[in-house]
């Protein structure tokens, strides 16, 4: 709380805002409308909190993701009531998924409107009840400075996630009565766990020190714990030895440079993470959930060892695997406690599991045919992020993505060696994510290089978002693999239903240089291998917002994959056939 | 394809929240979002200024099921504690139930006979009509309700239950 005495006769949308300076709060997200009105007055000339106008609320959800993601800090959205709330809840929903802290404050109709169907009115609290770590609908203005600041603890405590607070019209104008205290004042719930009991400590040191083929398997937890979660996994890596492999929402949290960097795991993960998994013998997961994603087929799944879950959520413990020895805490305090306990313990020799981890390496199983079969002049998409990686990875890039294949290749051929520099809708699988995120991620960072690698089709969901880069000078790049396809929805029914390619060739594309020339923005368009290079640089090189069109191969696919009700152990590789049917129980796997 | 189904167990969940809007919308939307189920479900605030309400749940389901119930069910923010008395040990569940039965002659003299028998008291009477209180365990109620459908059962109210462990401690 700040020291400056507070004018008396604040009225609520005062003690809001004045509730997000103190909780120190740089940029807010959002678009006005009637049940906001009073906060956006607030808002008008404010010192200290910028107003960031998206051009559609779901952007204003995911420009608050992407902010939150690459600074740590929590994102802040404010919408109008009825659409403008219901805009923002895939946001919303995507951040609860991902674990990422936000808070989100929607107007709502004056309290004597509610329930009446009145204009604009949705039942907010109702409908974000299941999508939100918590929400309030607040009815008093002097409960509102309270539940400001116990809606930033809950949102950037514990695992991390969305909270709403509904403000009715009426509340953001009256005053509150001095007479009455609020009664939340001295709010001392939601308190989680952080370290963990030192039996539980030396149980899993003692497991590892006894492993043959021990294994990491990491995630958004160790990004979400903050940087020092991933110092300390590299120390005590490097204490340990074991090979560590990581799900999409960890990548950075191991460098991917380091010998003993296994690759990203599971759907679309590398045959080495897959095959280490499937056959190690400890296993720590740290800050990850045994998501469908990773684990393939659950009955198959690392079938031979012990494993040991740290995770700041209980209910991820023997959610979708039993493990062996659950450690309830938060990730760097655990591994902190970790390295302590291990003190100068030796871990086994480790030379044979890496040296079957070699042969497994061995395969590349990320060496992607050179040409398309369809047009063999094509870009192939796997070599286009591979340059753009070869050519920013210098200036550490914050890297966002949109959902679908171009993701899956953005994630295994882009390289991250610090944390919060990957920004991707892992749990929800949001198109339309990327472009926003980008946003946020340069309002926090302006200085930084961001690029959102994206489809033609995930782009389109929030295209209207250029218009916000625009107008805040974001020198914001989006590099789009156009294959005319919504690639990830091709490949599967390639895989399931004999390339019956039901409405996924994205026909009537705008042209993307044009459009964004259109709104200002530098284009530029890739047709062939010989124009990568000088494409990428000269993206990288113009000093403001770009939009580069790269035609790539229609016929790419995204390899390795399990496939649906597949174990670690039967990925399909480039060079397998994979084109037919499957059964029923496969194709009701997503 | 089948849909697959495993074998379930009968727990008994006592939840302590905050008594603020929408916990119990919370607590039953979690049920039906994650497919879990609630057999009854009762609640009540519990403390002198109205701030703590006690929900009792029961619930079946396979034993890792009930696991992760209690995990989300704790991951609430204004859930303070759940206690599932099933694995707790010892303890006592009870149920209200208000039971009305219609009839005259030879059934009303027997209705009347086996509520003494289950020692339960009439709440209400007119010449042809009684309303049963009872209270036990779901088990007496349910076979209290089985032998009154012979004997002119016209309605049936229960409380669902709710439980406390045995002895000197609280959960």
């Amino acid at each position: 709380m700040s020291d400056q005495p507070k004018p008396d006769k604040q009225t609520g949308a005062a003690i809001l805002t004045q509730s997000l300076v103190d909780q120190g709060v740089e940029f807010v997200f959002g678009y006005p409308g009637g049940a906001v009105l009073p906060i956006y007055d607030e808002l008008f000339g404010h010192e200290r909190l910028r107003h960031i106008l998206v051009r559609h609320e779901a952007g204003a959800a995911h420009a608050a993701e992407g902010y939150a993601r690459a600074t740590g800090k929590p994102g802040v959205v404010l919408v109008t009531s009825g659409p403008g709330a219901t805009n923002a809840v895939t946001g919303i929903a995507d951040a609860f998924m991902d674990s990422i802290p936000m808070v989100v404050i929607t107007g709502q109709v004056p309290t004597a409107l509610i329930g009446t169907d009145a204009f604009q009115e949705a039942d907010t609290v109702g409908i974000t009840r299941h999508c939100t770590k918590h929400n309030y609908l607040v009815k008093d203005p002097a409960d509102l400075a309270a539940t400001i600041e116990e809606a930033f603890r809950i949102a950037t405590t514990g695992r991390p996630g969305p909270v709403v607070v509904d403000i009715p019209k009426d509340v953001q104008i009256a005053v509150p009565s001095m007479s009455r205290a609020s009664k939340l004042t001295a709010s001392h719930r939601y308190a989680p766990q952080m370290a963990a009991s030192p039996e539980h400590i030396i149980e899993a040191i003692e497991m590892l020190e006894k492993a043959e083929r021990p294994v990491f398997y990491t995630g958004g937890g160790v990004i979400n714990s903050g940087p020092e979660a991933s110092r300390l996994l590299r120390e005590f890596q490097d204490i340990t030895g074991a090979p560590v492999t990581s799900t999409l929402m960890g990548l950075g949290c191991f460098p991917n440079t380091h010998p003993d960097w296994l690759g990203m795991l599971g759907m679309h993960g590398t045959f080495e993470a897959n095959m280490a998994m499937n056959r190690c013998d400890v296993m720590v997961c740290i800050g990850a959930r045994f998501d469908d994603r990773v684990t393939g087929r659950l009955d198959a799944f690392s079938p031979d060892s012990k494993k040991i879950h740290i995770d700041i959520d209980r209910s991820s413990i023997n959610k979708n695997v039993r493990v062996d020895l659950g450690i309830v805490g938060d990730c760097a305090t655990v591994l902190g406690q970790m390295i302590e306990a291990w003190g100068d313990r030796r871990a086994q020799d480790l030379g044979e599991w890496k040296a079957r981890i070699a042969g497994w390496r061995a395969r590349e199983c990320l060496a992607y045919p050179d040409k398309s079969k369809k047009n063999p002049k094509a870009i192939m998409p796997q070599k286009a992020v591979e340059r753009l990686y070869a050519l920013t990875h210098e200036r550490s890039p914050i890297i966002t993505t949109e959902v679908g294949q171009h993701q899956m290749w953005a994630a295994q051929y882009f390289g991250f060696d610090q944390p919060n520099k990957w920004l991707t809708s892992g749990g929800l699988g949001t198109m339309g994510y990327g472009m926003p995120a980008a946003i946020g991620a340069q309002l926090g960072f302006p200085d930084a290089l961001v690029i959102d690698i994206a489809g033609e089709a995930s782009i389109q969901m929030n295209i209207q978002e250029l218009g916000t880069a625009s107008q805040y000078r974001l020198p914001i790049k989006v590099f789009i693999l156009n294959n005319e396809y919504m690639g990830m929805v091709r490949q599967w029914q390639e895989l399931t239903y004999e390339s019956r390619y039901s409405n996924s060739y994205s026909d009537s594309l705008p042209d993307f240089v044009a459009l964004g020339e259109a709104y200002g923005w530098k284009g530029i368009r890739i047709q062939g291998d010989d124009e990568l290079d000088a494409g990428i640089t000269a993206m990288i090189e113009h000093d403001g917002p770009v939009i580069v069109d790269c035609c790539v191969a229609q016929d790419a696919n995204c390899l390795p994959m399990i496939p649906s009700g597949a174990a670690h152990t039967e990925m399909l590789l480039y060079g397998d056939t994979h084109e037919g049917t499957m059964d029923d129980e496969a194709k009701a796997l997503v | 394809m089948k849909i697959k189904s495993a074998a379930s167990e009968r727990h008994v969940l006592n939840v302590t929240v905050d008594n603020e809007p929408g916990i119990l919308a919370k607590i039953t939307g979690l049920f039906t979002a994650r497919g879990y189920n609630i057999d009854s479900l009762t609640v009540a605030d519990i403390s002198d200024d109205h701030a703590i309400s006690r929900i009792t749940v029961v619930t079946n389901g396979p034993p890792e099921v009930i696991d992760q119930i209690e995990a989300q069910l704790e991951r609430l923010v204004p859930v303070h504690g759940v206690s599932d008395l099933t694995t707790a040990g010892p303890h006592v569940e009870r149920e209200l139930a208000l039971i009305k039965v219609a009839g005259t002659g030879d059934k009303r003299v027997e209705a009347l006979r086996v509520a003494d028998i289950f020692r339960a008291s009439v709440v209400d009477t007119t010449t042809e009509s009684f309303v049963f209180e009872l209270t036990g365990a779901p088990d007496k109620i349910d076979s209290f309700i089985a032998l009154m459908r012979n004997l002119g059962l016209v309605e049936v109210g229960r409380s669902g239950v709710v439980g406390m462990i045995r002895g000197a401690t609280g959960a």
